[in-house]
């Protein structure tokens, strides 16, 4: 029924169409994803009161000369208050995915397991946050925990705030605004859901047969949960520990609303370089090592999604 | 017959039967009382947030003669609807490429790029952008600092999360129907119109919806990138909250929920008549032959 003719220009309309399927997004995400990273390279090696930085490739006598300015990061390196705060960021992060681990996997675990025609509705559940404001959210929090809060309240009747002092968690009995408390509750609290979703669809499609098989075979459900519900989820613990752990390394929104002094972390220092110091070589180079220190688990997180989504 | 599992083991069903409830429960709470509280407190008479004082619609009417904030979320709406739609549309082109293209030069860096977004913290893409931003206008003199530059922030941020709901849907259609239209004579972009996108209709709408949302809720891109007199309505929320709690904040975060329970209840609804009506079809469509024959 095709003639030639007529199967040419639909063959070559196939192929154009395909050049615009993947072309268009892939200029789209170089264009605003990646030469934006380049420029902030550029930009932190150069000084600050520069408002146009001059590129790191000068031609200067017909040959093309490489000029590093690298003061920022000796600055950087120098002053203890950044190191601090990369630190600090880092231990947030891997509490939290650790919080987060800990209570979102037998979250997910129980959601996967119960009754299928209840989990569309639990995990509407999980989600429907998601469509409500994260910083309507995150504030809330302060109406929780500031002065007569309910949750205040609450552990002031318990006498959690003496166990919380005694950890180290809070400074005062009865304050728990502005502390890492307050700071690492915001951040589980937020996180959560990221941990609990990857979790779920890992858990909710995995094979029960197998559990059953296990059973035929003599283990204890205690066994066979370690050795092969645990290890089958293993891409999905990974996806979600990289959804809560890399964000929260550079996160803002919730060390300025719910941190304290004593919790400074490297987002914020971002942050105020730019906007409070108007420093932009030096936000410049806090991104370019933060940014270093991401790109691990980052390219991780990039191998298990990708394998994810092809299986 | 009855599962070897289930019945050697009732008694530990029925004891993790219970830690599930718990589990389950606390976790609803934990998630569920930020936002309880923000909308109980939000009818609270006493301007002191924390101590409940009485009924009142006080900090409503307080809110709607809020001009900064009335204008913020006129304009917060209108970014919101630009954003999702081109970042549905973005997401689209990008599913369809990962998923139908499992290979093209260059396919691992734009993977890479595509899901990056998702987790890299939004301080950087913010500075990084705005840089660009700001040399482009150095260069080309435009793009001027407003909604268009952040139309182009909140796009890229959307367009990671749209993408991630438009490939899981794309991903699991079976492929016999298209090879079926196919087979039929159909050409690829007849079979894209005609029988792919009815499919992943439900999915593009909830992509629409999340990219809404995260646009409405976005503060530190927004922070980055916005000029003058383009103040977005998560921007006056959190200059306010980080200089206190602010009742009228509770009012129109009540507001907001009340919109986004409406959209939700409405959309799963629509959702749900959507699948019937195609197992409606389906199933004529199956039957069709041998009711001729």
């Amino acid at each position: 029924m095709l003639s030639p003719k007529t199967w040419r220009p639909a063959w070559l309309n196939g192929l154009r169409g395909r050049h615009w399927v993947i072309g268009l997004p892939y200029a789209w995400l170089l264009l605003f994803f990646l030469a934006p990273f380049a420029v902030v390279v550029n930009f932190s090696l150069s000084q600050m009161g520069l408002v146009r930085p001059d590129s790191l490739l000068r031609q200067i006598d017909g040959a093309w000369q490489l000029t590093l300015r690298s003061s920022n990061f000796s600055n950087l390196l120098g002053d203890g208050l950044y190191f601090n705060a990369y630190l600090a960021s880092l231990r947030m992060a891997a509490f939290t995915t650790l919080g987060c681990l800990l209570l979102g996997y037998p979250f997910a675990y129980f959601m996967a397991r119960a009754k299928p025609a209840r989990q569309g509705v639990l995990l509407m559940l999980v989600m429907a946050p998601f469509w409500t404001s994260f910083l309507l959210r995150v504030y809330a929090w302060k109406l929780l925990l500031g002065e007569g809060g309910w949750l205040a309240a609450l552990m002031d009747g318990v006498g959690l705030d003496y166990v919380l002092l005694w950890l180290g968690l809070i400074e005062a009995p009865g304050k728990y605004m502005h502390t890492p408390f307050s700071l690492m509750l915001g951040l589980l609290y937020s996180y959560l859901p990221f941990m609990i979703l990857p979790l779920y669809a890992g858990l909710a499609k995995m094979d029960l047969r197998l559990l059953e098989a296990a059973h035929d075979l003599g283990a204890t459900p205690w066994q066979a949960f370690w050795r092969i519900t645990v290890p089958l989820s293993r891409g999905a613990i990974a996806a979600g520990s990289m959804l809560v752990f890399i964000p929260c390394i550079g996160e803002y929104v919730i060390p300025e609303l719910l941190g304290g002094p004593r919790t400074l972390m490297i987002g914020k220092v971002l942050w105020e370089e730019f906007f409070n110091n108007n420093d932009w070589p030096m936000a410049c180079a806090v991104a370019v090592v933060l940014l270093l220190l991401i790109v691990l688990p980052l390219s991780w997180f990039n191998r298990v999604q990708d394998r994810e989504a092809r299986a | 017959m009855k599962n070897p599992l289930l019945t050697s083991h009732t008694l530990m069903q029925g004891l993790s039967g219970q830690l599930a409830r718990c589990w389950l429960g606390a976790g609803y709470l934990f998630l569920y009382l930020p936002i309880v509280a923000l909308v109980l407190f939000s009818f609270n008479s006493s301007a002191v947030p924390t101590l409940w004082q009485g009924f009142t619609l006080r900090w409503y009417s307080k809110l709607f003669g809020d001009g900064e904030m009335v204008a913020a979320l006129g304009l917060s709406l209108k970014l919101a609807f630009l954003a999702a739609t081109s970042s549905v549309l973005l997401a689209l082109l990008a599913a369809y490429a990962l998923v139908k293209y499992p290979r093209f030069r260059g396919r691992a860096l734009f993977a890479g790029m595509v899901n990056a977004p998702l987790v890299m913290p939004e301080v950087i893409v913010g500075l990084a952008l705005l840089l660009l931003l700001v040399g482009m206008q150095g260069a080309l003199g435009f793009p001027s600092r407003g909604l268009g530059t952040l139309l182009i922030g909140h796009s890229l941020l959307g367009m990671a999360y749209a993408t991630v709901v438009i490939q899981a849907r794309l991903r699991e259609l079976p492929p016999a129907l298209e090879e079926a239209a196919l087979d039929l004579g159909a050409r690829p972009q007849q079979v894209f119109r005609l029988v792919t996108l009815p499919m992943i209709l439900q999915a593009l709408g909830s992509a629409w919806l999340l990219t809404f949302s995260l646009s409405l809720d976005d503060v530190v891109v927004s922070a980055f990138l916005s000029g003058p007199g383009s103040t977005t309505l998560p921007l006056v929320i959190f200059s306010r909250a980080r200089l206190g709690v602010d009742p009228s904040v509770n009012a129109m975060a009540t507001l907001i929920i009340l919109v986004v329970v409406a959209f939700i209840t409405a959309a799963s609804l629509w959702a749900v008549r959507a699948e019937r009506r195609r197992a409606r079809e389906m199933f004529a469509a199956w039957n069709e032959p041998s009711s001729k024959t």
